[in-house]
């Protein structure tokens, strides 16, 4: 819902010693804690077999459900295939267009992770660099930026990126549109979200700039862009980690949103939010397999990438051991 | 404002104190609301649908849909072929007791001419109107012209003296930016009285107990609830929240008519569907358009499996068309209506044949808000024509997001259903769609067509008072848009209401107009 | 203090003005609203015409200005879609809005709080785990996936609640209430469950990490060794402790509720202001939109900013703005 479900932790300037072998410590003892969480095994486990799936969708999938010319009319709402009519090969059934279900999930949650994952990389990255920016140099660049950032968090996250996606959609020709449909939403889901990056990176970054080591490497002329990226950004890794691993989730939740309100994927390469827009149309037709079936594929997927945010954040809070 | 808040209040009271004795309530439940309680100033057939059971025209449609008259009793053509004289009703008072006199009808017919007014095309051969004496009026206009009767069944008559009372006599101005008294407010005729609305949420209308004609409904008040998701409003119907829709998805009908309280109502609209084209020289993508020429446009309807998306997209529940009007509307004759077989091989080697590069790309327009499964019956059609090789670009959206690019020209293929409302007369889509775009002439001929011949025959259609001699004028001119594949017609849609065992009575209209004069419920025990 | 106040407000007055300048950017540029409003048949001259009468062929500054004094004062124009004074409609959807997000805000307190605690206190227990997986779960379903398998259940099989709308209203001045009839009751209760579910969990993992910092705090190891019963010690004093940042959490989220109360609109058809926001997207209608998105704007920032002068009243080392917090999205 909220792209913040969690505020992290401020940064811990204190333990910025060594960044490669704590990395290296810290990765260890990641590792023993996760092996300690079988919730957090099985959750990755599910994730890694989603993303498999979706990557190997094409060749594994009977159907590529986004090419109109292989959708068939005359097999379309085939109920799943422990049903009385259920037919080989559509394990999961068929939509109204004669869509292959199972299809359409693996093409969809490709979708789904391939718009999660970009829209928080894309906010990370402009997140870090404004941030960094923002607190190393200060004065009017920090303030334009901390400013806009303002403005973006004074409207609801969902709000910026329904309108985002509604322009975007209303202004494009079709045929561009069918192109840009996941960049928009990538866009519209990163545009709200970067500030909290920022926000956090900022103010490491001012704590740091004002020390002495950086001051000193700024008198021998050592780079702005080599301070910022060797001795200001590794401290402020850990909540950013975490913070990504649950934006994450909710960058998913938010495209099925966006998709399931009618201002996200189009309905010829529907993500799982379009499936379910759609099959919510038949909920009382009996054709339950449409809608019942990508959202337990969506409720999985985020499911697992919340209770693998969960687990990072306990395991990197010191206070929670 | 003031008004309706008294309104509300009223009604609010009236719903907490409970009701003393049985009520017999039709609670609608509509796909949409209307669009303002003013008729004239949304050009939409569903709100003046609603509306007309709140304001009356001169004359109106009866239960076989043939014209008789209202607040008109009788009329006649004068000796200049041009002016029509109108006898009015008398005893006839508006809701707030005024009286209704030839003045409202004059002043109501300026309004709806006015050139604000969304409406005015609704009245096209309409130069002026006169009062004669208190119940009797002129209206002149710009030609002979024999559907004025026709126009007149959806001009909703206004009080004059309420109009200037509450400066509403012109409609009401979105350029001037400020709200129209009428828009929240009603005062007509018609067998109900709109007691309280909340836009997007309830609109009540109660019985008119003065009403000048005799009551064949037993109603003693309607709700109109709009319920947008048609999941909902099954839902709705089957838990009794309401006892009426005018919309049953196509895809629900099996689920309510097994229910054992509801009742499903299924006929076919009126409503012809249909593929436009572009006459351009260019698509939207910049490419040479293919679609001027008729041998393209045939193989596009060859590659359209009419039956498939009968049996499956329609549940069987459509009328595959083959005229672009629909059997009842006068101008069509069974001869128009024949269907190319379904031949994908012959529409690819013809597409082949015109020189159409294989995986053109074009635009197809649909919308999400508009026909019955439009987005299935589209999706459907894509695929379809990707694979005779073609390459077509879905556009779904809602219609008010679609009709500028339309109108605009930008987009290429496009859908358009026609149900000839409200004139019911094949010189309806011809002049409005197959003429040529001229003054109010093909101002649906999105595609930018022309065809002299068709011109022609449609004009004289225009001008002649001899029925006979018109319809075949018209069945002429609709052959000229069967040969030429102007448009291609797929079906008539089908119109699906249900209600549940309160509703006794629910007559069902081919032009899919809920007419509540005639209904009856069942008063609660 | 002083000094903190008036940069506070006004650094949200430039906030509001920025948003206004989007609004009216968006609005001014996206589709054109002649388009929107002539019908099919209007001819070149009729759009000429009114695209003068609008002011669209004024400069940008000017038609920006007119923007902002008019929204000041409340004045958006009327809809395009239904003819309506655009504040006028936006009154009127509003006490649907609130009351469905001042239920679902009760229902995540009284229940979030106690899970929360129980969570805390019983930390090793299956339950408190059981829980806790829940909480993961609640965030994890999407919150119209919650409304369509309520409805389902509540409606569709069980035939125990309604399905759509607010049920039978009372008119109290211009504030219509759902809540003094039982239909209305009956009809607020699946969108309210449906609403707070996220909520829920958030006021929940809120108070449990809240609780364990105090459970661990000296005062209440002291209060422990002096024999108080445990109970006490969680139910009333550490409890206490977690009350002001889950209050403050409340206030916060009380905007993001609202606009999120736009989905559970749409899934349930409840007439409120998300609805008629996503009916506005659907038709394009630019003044409702533009309206809705400052209004909301607005109602965070106001809640944003009083809770940052009542943390400043409380804790001047919160004065110093470097110090702030993004605040709107805790």
């Amino acid at each position: 819902m909220d792209h913040t479900a969690s505020p992290a932790a401020p940064a811990r300037p204190e333990t910025a010693a060594r960044p490669s072998r704590l990395t290296r410590l810290r990765d260890s003892d990641l590792a023993h804690s996760f092996r300690a969480h079988p919730s957090a095994m099985l959750a990755a486990a599910v994730l890694a077999l989603v993303a498999l799936s979706a990557v190997l969708a094409p060749l594994i999938t009977p159907q590529n459900p986004y090419d109109l010319a292989a959708l068939e009319l005359w097999n379309s709402e085939i109920p799943p295939i422990w049903q009385a009519q259920g037919q080989w090969p559509y394990l999961l059934g068929t939509d109204t267009q004669g869509r292959d279900i199972l299809s359409a999930i693996l093409y969809g949650s490709r979708i789904s992770l391939i718009i999660g994952f970009a829209s928080v990389l894309l906010a990370l990255s402009v997140g870090l660099s404004l941030g960094l920016v923002a607190g190393y140099l200060g004065g009017w660049v920090d303030n334009v930026i901390m400013r806009v950032g303002d403005v973006l968090l004074s409207m609801p996250f969902i709000l910026i990126a329904i309108l985002i996606t509604a322009i975007a959609t209303a202004s494009l020709p079709a045929g561009l549109r069918d192109v840009l449909a996941a960049p928009i939403l990538i866009f519209a889901i990163a545009v709200p979200s970067w500030v909290q990056y920022a926000r956090t990176v900022r103010a490491s970054a001012m704590v740091e700039a004002k020390k002495e080591y950086v001051q000193a490497a700024r008198l021998i002329r050592v780079p702005a862009w080599r301070i910022m990226l060797h001795h200001i950004l590794p401290n402020c890794l850990t909540p950013i980690m975490v913070a990504a691993t649950l934006n994450f989730g909710l960058a998913i939740l938010s495209e099925a949103t966006l998709s399931f309100l009618g201002v996200g994927m189009p309905p010829d390469q529907p993500s799982l939010g379009t499936l379910i827009r759609i099959g919510n149309q038949y909920l009382f037709s009996g054709l339950w397999w449409i809608v019942v079936f990508p959202s337990v594929q969506l409720c999985l997927i985020v499911l697992s990438v919340n209770m693998i945010g969960d687990w990072l954040r306990d395991a990197l809070n010191p206070k929670l051991r | 404002m003031q008004m309706r808040r008294i309104l509300l209040a009223s009604a609010a009271i009236a719903a907490f104190a409970g009701t003393a004795q049985a009520e017999t309530v039709l609670k609608w439940g509509a796909n949409r609301d209307i669009g303002s309680l003013d008729p004239y100033s949304y050009g939409d057939s569903f709100t003046i649908n609603v509306l007309n059971h709140v304001y009356e025209g001169l004359v109106r449609y009866n239960r076989d849909l043939k014209i008789e008259p209202a607040l008109a009793t009788s009329w006649e053509i004068l000796e200049d072929q041009i002016t029509w004289r109108f006898t009015l009703r008398e005893d006839v008072t508006f809701h707030n007791g005024n009286p209704f006199t030839a003045e409202d009808v004059v002043a109501s017919l300026e309004r709806v001419s006015h050139e604000t007014s969304p409406l005015k095309g609704n009245l096209p051969a309409y130069v002026s109107a006169a009062v004669v004496d208190t119940h009797t009026v002129d209206v002149t206009l710009n030609g002979t012209y024999p559907l004025l009767l026709n126009d007149l069944t959806n001009i909703h008559i206004f009080d004059k003296e309420w109009m200037t009372e509450h400066d509403a006599l012109l409609p009401t101005d979105i350029g001037a930016g400020t709200e129209g008294y009428a828009t929240y407010n009603a005062n007509g005729t018609g067998p109900f009285v709109v007691e309280s609305r909340q836009p997007d949420a309830k609109t009540v209308f109660v019985v008119n107990p003065d009403w000048w004609d005799e009551a064949q409904h037993n109603l003693d008040r309607i709700e109109l609830t709009p319920v947008t998701s048609a999941a909902t409003r099954v839902a709705a119907l089957l838990s009794g929240e309401i006892n009426f829709t005018n919309d049953a998805p196509v895809q629900d009908l099996p689920r309510l008519a097994a229910a054992p309280d509801v009742q499903v109502l299924e006929g076919v609209d009126l409503r012809t569907v249909m593929i436009g084209f572009p006459f351009r020289e260019t698509l939207s993508t910049g490419a040479p358009n293919p679609f001027s020429k008729r041998e393209v446009r045939e193989a596009l309807y060859r590659a359209i499996d009419l039956d498939l998306i009968h049996q499956r997209v329609m549940r069987g529940k459509s009328r595959i068309a083959g005229a672009t009007v629909a059997p009842e509307i006068p101008g069509y004759v069974e001869a128009l209506d024949t269907v190319p077989g379904f031949d994908p091989d012959a529409a690819r080697t013809a597409l082949a044949e015109a020189g159409v590069p294989e995986g053109l790309e074009f635009e197809f327009n649909c919308l999400s808000d508009g026909l019955v499964n439009e987005e299935q019956v589209c999706q459907a059609i894509a695929s379809m024509w990707s694979r005779i090789g073609l390459a077509p670009k879905l556009d779904v959206a809602p219609r008010a997001v679609q009709t500028p690019k339309r109108t605009g020209g930008t987009t290429d293929v496009y859908t358009l259903g026609w149900a000839t409302l409200p004139m019911l007369d094949a010189y309806s889509p011809l002049l409005q769609i197959f003429h040529t775009k001229e003054g109010n002439s093909g101002v649906f001929n999105w595609g930018g067509w022309s065809f002299p011949e068709l011109d022609a025959l449609v004009q004289a259609a225009g001008s002649e008072l001899d029925v006979e001699k018109r319809l075949s004028l018209e069945t002429e001119a609709l052959q000229i848009v069967k040969d030429q594949h102007i448009m291609i017609p797929l079906h008539q849609q089908p119109m699906a209401w249900a209600v549940t065992g309160e509703v006794a009575e629910m007559p069902l209209f081919p032009d899919n107009k809920p007419r509540l004069w005639f209904a009856r419920v069942t008063p609660d025990a | 203090m002083i000094a903190f106040l008036i940069k506070r407000m006004a650094n949200a007055a430039f906030v509001m003005l920025a948003v206004a300048l989007l609004a009216f950017v968006i609005f001014r540029f996206f589709g054109d609203p002649v388009e929107m409003m002539v019908n099919e048949q209007a001819t070149q001259a009729d759009r000429a015409e009114l695209r003068e009468r609008l002011g669209l062929n004024d400069g940008f500054a000017t038609q920006y200005a007119r923007f902002v004094t008019n929204a000041v004062q409340g004045d958006f124009g009327i809809s395009y879609r239904n003819q309506q004074d655009v504040m006028v409609l936006i009154k009127d959807r509003f006490p649907a809005t609130f009351e469905l997000v001042l239920v679902a805000t009760v229902i995540s307190l009284v229940v979030g709080i106690p899970l929360g605690v129980i969570t805390a206190v019983h930390r090793r227990s299956r339950l408190a785990q059981a829980l806790q997986l829940g909480s993961i779960v609640g965030v994890s379903l999407p919150s119209f996936v919650v409304g369509i398998l309520l409805i389902l259940g509540f409606s569709v099989s069980l035939g125990w609640l309604p399905a759509f709308g607010r049920g039978e209203t009372v008119q109290i001045g211009w504030w219509s209430t759902g809540l003094l009839t039982p239909s209305g009751r009956a009809a607020l209760v699946l969108p309210a469950v449906s609403l707070s579910t996220f909520q829920i969990t958030l006021v929940m993992r809120l108070v449990r990490a809240e609780m364990l910092e105090t459970l661990r705090s000296d005062y209440i190891k002291f209060a422990r060794a002096r024999g108080v019963p445990a109970a006490r010690v969680q139910w009333r004093h550490a409890l206490r402790n977690c009350l002001m940042p889950v209050i403050t959490l409340t206030g916060m989220q009380i905007g993001n509720l609202i606009a999120f109360a736009l989905v559970t609109e749409t899934v349930f058809q409840w007439p409120g202001m998300g609805m008629l926001f996503i009916q506005a997207v659907t038709f394009v209608d630019i003044p409702v939109m533009a309206a809705y998105l400052l209004l909301v704007s607005l109602i965070f920032v106001v809640l944003n900013t009083v809770v940052d002068i009542t943390y400043a009243w409380v804790d001047p080392r919160l004065r110093d703005d470097s110090a702030r917090s993004g605040g709107a999205h805790g």
